[in-house]
């Protein structure tokens, strides 16, 4: 199932778990040279030495990825370590809390914000240029399904997901005639520590969705190989809805 | 390969992109019925050797879409790939200058076209246990598209199609989900007759934010991805591939936006 990446070097933030070390295993076997930056530092390694094992090439950087600094440093670090500029960019890092509205502490809603758009945001710009000069780029943002259909108890995580795709569609048009393309997937309910750690019965759910099952964080990472790649060159703007049917709307 | 061992139908695979699926099918290891009313099929797939076979298919007939899919279990044992592609323009003009009858034909292939390869389609697939369906949509069906009034409602209609069986068999194995093309150097547009490669100007399409057309081979690697099992968690989804065109902001690129160089 591999498609060549022919080499380019890929960040993928928050790769320390879940969809983010899925995405990291699937980009390096397809011959992308990955930098796994998470402030879990720990599970960045274990991501690495799995792809690794497998083969492939891949350095783990401990970054907070809503630290303008610590941006900074990463990407400084992996242009030096991987021996190059870098050509894709996966925004995957966020949190999800879950809290009824008028219960939510303003002081969540700012950290929310702050990691899961303001992050994204501040790694683009570093990130961009390298992409800009080169003539050639992709970022994949890893929003959520809950942007389409919304989710309850997520008013901050909502909101800071859709101020993502809105940023995926203003960014795609923005840069559009550069060669650097900028898209997003939204993930319905994947099988990550994410999703074990809400307070919802997933299994019950699963059988809510039209597919009957949750789905694998391979899956995800699958449809960002695939915008990553060459394969993908007039794609831009757009949404890889990868949920088992959850949402078919046409945003 | 990602596709090795599993057999297809494309419609419209004499031209255009659903000749480049056909290619790109055959080369990811999968054996394929090639479908058109042109003729041009033929030479499509006797160019692919073995693993193809041609098919004359007019997919607004019901018998000839059900021998359609009967050549694909008779000839390769089963179905597991169907690419609803065949379509035409029917020509870009007002809706008051639009005849009735053109009405009646874009509408006869371009969508009951698609529902009847999908409801003889499935109806293979679920003897085998599931399948991918890959349904060529447009991008003048996501956002609005001048001149296109009878086509875009058409193409709206397999989107809304597309969901609707989406929903239908996701839990038997069977995924649907649909390419939406943007503006494509095929042969709907009547300029490239005979011309693989867009003329003066190459491929520079201003008014695309992309600032360029789309071709074949765009959209056969879109279908590749949504028949693949990269997409198995992926059912009724849309995928425009259209340069930017449908994010909705239509007709002006950086070079009109007022921002400064």
């Amino acid at each position: 199932m591999t498609r060549s990446l022919n080499g380019r070097i890929a960040v993928v933030t928050g790769a320390g778990s879940g969809i983010g070390r899925a995405v990291a295993k699937r980009l390096a076997e397809d011959t992308a040279k990955v930098a796994i930056w998470d402030i879990n530092f720990e599970g960045a390694q274990e991501t690495v030495k799995m792809i690794r094992d497998a083969g492939g090439t891949a350095i783990a950087i401990n970054a907070d990825c809503s630290d303008k600094v610590a941006i900074q440093a990463a990407a400084k670090q992996t242009r030096e370590e991987l021996g190059g500029s870098i050509a894709i960019l996966v925004n995957n890092a966020g949190i999800a809390p879950f809290t009824p509205f008028m219960e939510t502490e303003d002081d969540l809603f700012d950290k929310v914000i702050r990691i899961n758009l303001r992050g994204p945001y501040l790694v683009t710009k570093e990130i961009l240029p390298d992409m800009l000069a080169v003539g050639w780029g992709r970022i994949i943002n890893i929003t959520s399904s809950s942007v389409q259909s919304g989710s309850f108890g997520q008013g901050h995580y909502v909101a800071s997901k859709g101020g993502l795709m809105g940023m995926t569609k203003a960014l795609a048009l923005e840069f559009a005639a550069t060669g650097v393309t900028v898209n997003m997937v939204p993930p319905g309910f994947i099988d990550t520590p994410m999703l074990r750690g809400a307070p919802i019965d997933a299994e019950a759910f699963a059988q809510t969705l039209p597919m009957k099952r949750i789905g694998q964080p391979e899956d995800i990472a699958a449809a960002c190989a695939y915008l990553a790649s060459e394969e993908a060159n007039y794609i831009t703007g757009q949404t890889i809805s990868t949920n088992g049917g959850r949402y078919m709307g046409s945003h | 390969m990602r596709l090795a061992g599993k057999i297809a139908i494309i419609t419209g695979a004499g031209s255009g992109m659903g000749k480049a699926m056909a290619e790109v099918f055959v080369r990811e290891g999968a054996k394929v019925v090639l479908a058109d009313i042109s003729g041009d099929q033929d030479a499509v797939a006797a160019a692919l050797g073995d693993a193809a076979v041609a098919v004359h298919c007019d997919v607004a007939q019901e018998d000839q879409v059900q021998a359609m899919i009967a050549t694909a279990v008779d000839r390769f044992g089963r179905l597991d790939i169907l690419c609803n592609n065949a379509g035409f323009g029917g020509g870009m003009a007002p809706l008051a200058e639009q005849s009735s009858e053109m009405w009646d034909k874009v509408h006869a292939v371009n969508i009951r076209g698609v529902f009847l390869g999908m409801k003889y389609g499935i109806e293979a697939m679920l003897k085998t246990g599931g399948g991918a369906i890959v349904n060529t949509g447009s991008a003048s069906a996501v956002v609005g598209w001048k001149g296109h009034s009878v086509y875009g409602a058409a193409k709206a209609g397999v989107h809304q199609m597309t969901r609707a069986a989406a929903l239908d068999y996701a839990k038997m194995g069977i995924r649907v989900n649909a390419v939406a093309p943007g503006t494509m150097w095929t042969g709907l547009v009547p300029q490239s007759k005979g011309i693989p490669v867009p003329p003066a100007g190459g491929w520079r399409l201003p008014g695309i934010p992309m600032d360029r057309w789309g071709s074949a081979m765009d959209i056969a690697n879109a279908a590749l991805f949504l028949a693949s099992d990269d997409a198995a968690y992926i059912t009724g989804v849309i995928l425009p591939v259209d340069g930017g065109y449908s994010i909705g902001f239509s007709g002006m690129g950086a070079e009109h936006s007022g921002l400064p160089d």
